[in-house]
């Protein structure tokens, strides 16, 4: 048993972690409202990201945890990743707005019904965009896996510039308009709950209800403890330690019985299964689907995120999540007019890819791990305790001369 | 010992451009036997090795384990048939826990998919604790009492040797393939790991092809050598009529005496 939690210490933070994650859901899921308090706060008031800008935030972290299945877990670099965004918010636009307005279809959905083009309920609309990006990750990856590190990387680039151009160029998709061009598809229908307004006090339509900021937030809140609860559940099952042992050492892991080819793909669409998920609530939440969106940048900001935080960590992509995230939307902009007011004339916001870069070139310097790194060994020692009774089996010896070249 | 062979490999031929790695080898091993592959560095018995287990296709010949034709069949799927293998470098998925490593060698016996993972049906609960006992009994039994929760990267070599033949055992292995087990380690462990090679054999039934460099380890532990020189098989027999082959000794002590 002593050794059990002298171990532990090396790895987990102890007792602490238990209610860190209870802790961390409740003040998300409570943050409209107290988040006003926070903003009326002196000096650190104006840091405090408004609700609108948490919604985009939280949608981002989704796609962070998407790519950390990819880039984190199976150690695949993916640099195309925004196509699982496109897919993602297309499939939104396609069947939630009136983008084929040939056709009158409505479904649950927070529009009336009249309205031309097929109009399904959002929520539906997340699972299908979800199932028709993850096929679209298998047929991207199914020719691209095969290949290994920077030629893979290569590839995905070229996928990730490919989606783009197509949405872009698809508004004459043999004499069919399928994407509007460069344009996009706008407006796409809210999230909202038309069935249970009627006899609740819930919004029949996120984006025309008065607390729009806060339906959309939570709506993407929990979409998001969705998203982490499925990743933590596949990191810790068979398919979790087969991804993990392709990262570590793929010659070893064929040979230990890992089918490379399959266990990639499934990484691969299951990630983009959530990029796909998350793009098209967010695509929801701006009302369209805009080409400008899907640049190459953005895969890269979400790698950053993943990096920053610490690859294969749920916790830390997260934490890396939000931070640029904030950045992103408010943070430089903050920093920027708080510069300006001390009289000096700089916009960080139109540094903005150089400031991170700074900030990955800093971490890589002083925790290339990330800021939370990734502790496989945290469930194992949790469940540790079943170990004691071998301990005593052996010699007392050995045992104390293998501790010490721990390293 | 029953007569049958569970390897039958025929002509087995590989060429790396101009270089021929393995030349038209014929090897066969007798189902329940040690065997040993010996030869000089660069002879070919990794090259072999790699044949056996998938990673390389030989350029011609074939390769027949347990009445299957395995010489194109890729790695996991030779695998799943039955070959365990260890590496000549360590090759542990070191970031991952020792646990963790003999769990991904079960990985072709368990069979939870991605909603099992996610849901943790009963069925999938069951089966992954019971993995852990076996993992758990699997790493005592390969001398590995202990720190199964620890890194496996920062385990002392020995045990990594020993990690890497519980890993092994894990895939429920008919063959066991040890490339050059007891290098870097003293000579009790390698005397410890000798006499373990010989018990796995007998409590697992499991049959053993060995590389290896240390004489005497081959010549204690095995009941079959072939040795392999420039490719080709130079020789093939009992320890004792391994010493006395004149071929051996030549490619052994002819090119300088104690350089391989």
């Amino acid at each position: 048993m002593s050794s059990v939690s002298e171990r532990a210490r090396g790895f987990a933070t102890g007792p602490r972690d238990k209610w860190i994650a209870p802790a961390v859901i409740v003040l998300g899921l409570l943050y409209p409202w107290y988040v006003e308090a926070l903003q009326a706060l002196p000096l650190i008031g104006d840091f405090i990201p408004s609700t609108e800008s948490m919604v985009v935030m939280v949608a981002f972290t989704m796609m962070a945890l998407g790519l950390n299945i990819v880039v984190g877990y199976a150690g695949l670099l993916d640099l195309g990743y925004v196509a699982f965004y496109a897919v993602g918010a297309y499939t939104a636009g396609w069947f939630a707005s009136q983008q084929f307005d040939q056709v009158t279809f409505s479904f649950l959905s927070s529009v009336p019904d009249d309205q031309p083009g097929i109009h399904i309920t959002m929520w539906l609309v997340l699972l299908v965009a979800g199932f028709l990006t993850l096929f679209a990750g298998i047929l991207i990856g199914l020719p691209t896996l095969r290949l290994r590190g920077d030629y893979l990387a290569i590839v995905t680039l070229g996928f990730g510039e490919i989606v783009p151009q197509v949405v872009r160029n698809g508004d004459n998709f043999f004499g069919f308009d399928l994407t509007h061009g460069t344009f996009g598809i706008a407006p796409i229908d809210a999230a909202g709950f038309p069935v249970l307004a009627s006899f609740t006090s819930l919004p029949k339509n996120f984006q025309t209800s008065p607390n729009r900021a806060m339906w959309f937030y939570l709506g993407a809140f929990a979409l998001l403890l969705i998203t982490v609860f499925c990743t933590v559940r596949l990191r810790d099952s068979r398919l979790g330690r087969a991804w993990i042992a392709i990262r570590e050492d793929e010659t070893a892991a064929a040979a230990m019985g890992v089918p490379l080819m399959r266990t990639k793909t499934w990484s691969y669409a299951i990630g983009a299964f959530f990029g796909g998920v998350a793009g098209a609530y967010y695509a929801s939440f701006r009302g369209g689907a805009f080409p400008a969106d899907f640049y190459f940048q953005f895969s890269v900001f979400l790698l950053c995120m993943v990096i920053l935080g610490g690859m294969g960590s749920v916790w830390g992509v997260i934490a890396g999540a939000m931070i640029l995230g904030y950045l992103d939307r408010e943070g430089l902009a903050t920093i920027g007019s708080k510069i300006q007011d001390a009289g000096l004339e700089f916009d960080p916001t139109k540094y903005q890819f150089g400031i991170y870069g700074i900030i990955i070139v800093a971490m890589m310097l002083i925790r290339p791990a990330g800021l939370i790194p990734e502790r496989r060994h945290r469930i194992e020692l949790e469940e540790g305790v079943h170990d004691t009774p071998f301990y005593d089996v052996q010699l007392e010896g050995t045992l104390t001369d293998r501790d010490r070249t721990d390293d | 010992m029953p007569e049958d062979d569970l390897v039958v490999a025929t002509k087995v031929r590989k060429e790396f451009g101009g270089l021929v790695a393995t030349d038209d080898v014929d090897f066969t091993i007798p189902r329940g036997a040690i065997v040993s592959l010996i030869g000089p560095n660069g002879a070919g018995k990794t090259t072999f090795f790699n044949q056996l287990t998938g990673v390389y296709k030989p350029t011609s010949g074939s390769i027949l384990f347990d009445g299957t034709e395995v010489s194109y069949l890729p790695p996991h799927t030779i695998t799943k048939l039955g070959i365990g293998r260890t590496f000549q470098n360590i090759r542990l998925f070191q970031q991952m826990s020792a646990m963790e490593n003999v769990l991904v060698g079960m990985n072709c016996r368990l069979h939870s998919g991605i909603l099992g993972a996610i849901f943790r049906f009963p069925k999938v609960k069951r089966e992954e604790e019971e993995a852990r006992e076996k993992a758990r009994e699997l790493l005592v039994y390969c001398g590995l009492p202990r720190r199964h929760h620890e890194r496996s990267g920062s385990l002392p070599h020995g045990d990594q040797r020993r990690l890497e033949v519980a890993r092994a055992l894990a895939t429920e292995p008919k063959l066991l393939l040890l490339d050059e087990p007891t290098a870097g380690m003293n000579p009790q462990e390698t005397a410890e790991f000798t006499a373990f090679v010989s018990k796995v054999r007998d409590e697992k039934g499991v049959t053993v092809l060995l590389i290896e460099h240390d004489m005497k380890v081959v010549m204690g532990v095995s009941e079959r050598i072939t040795v392999l020189e420039y490719g080709a098989k130079i020789a093939e027999g009992t320890p004792a009529e391994i010493r006395a082959d004149e071929r051996v000794i030549e490619a052994y002590l002819g090119h300088g005496v104690g350089q391989g």
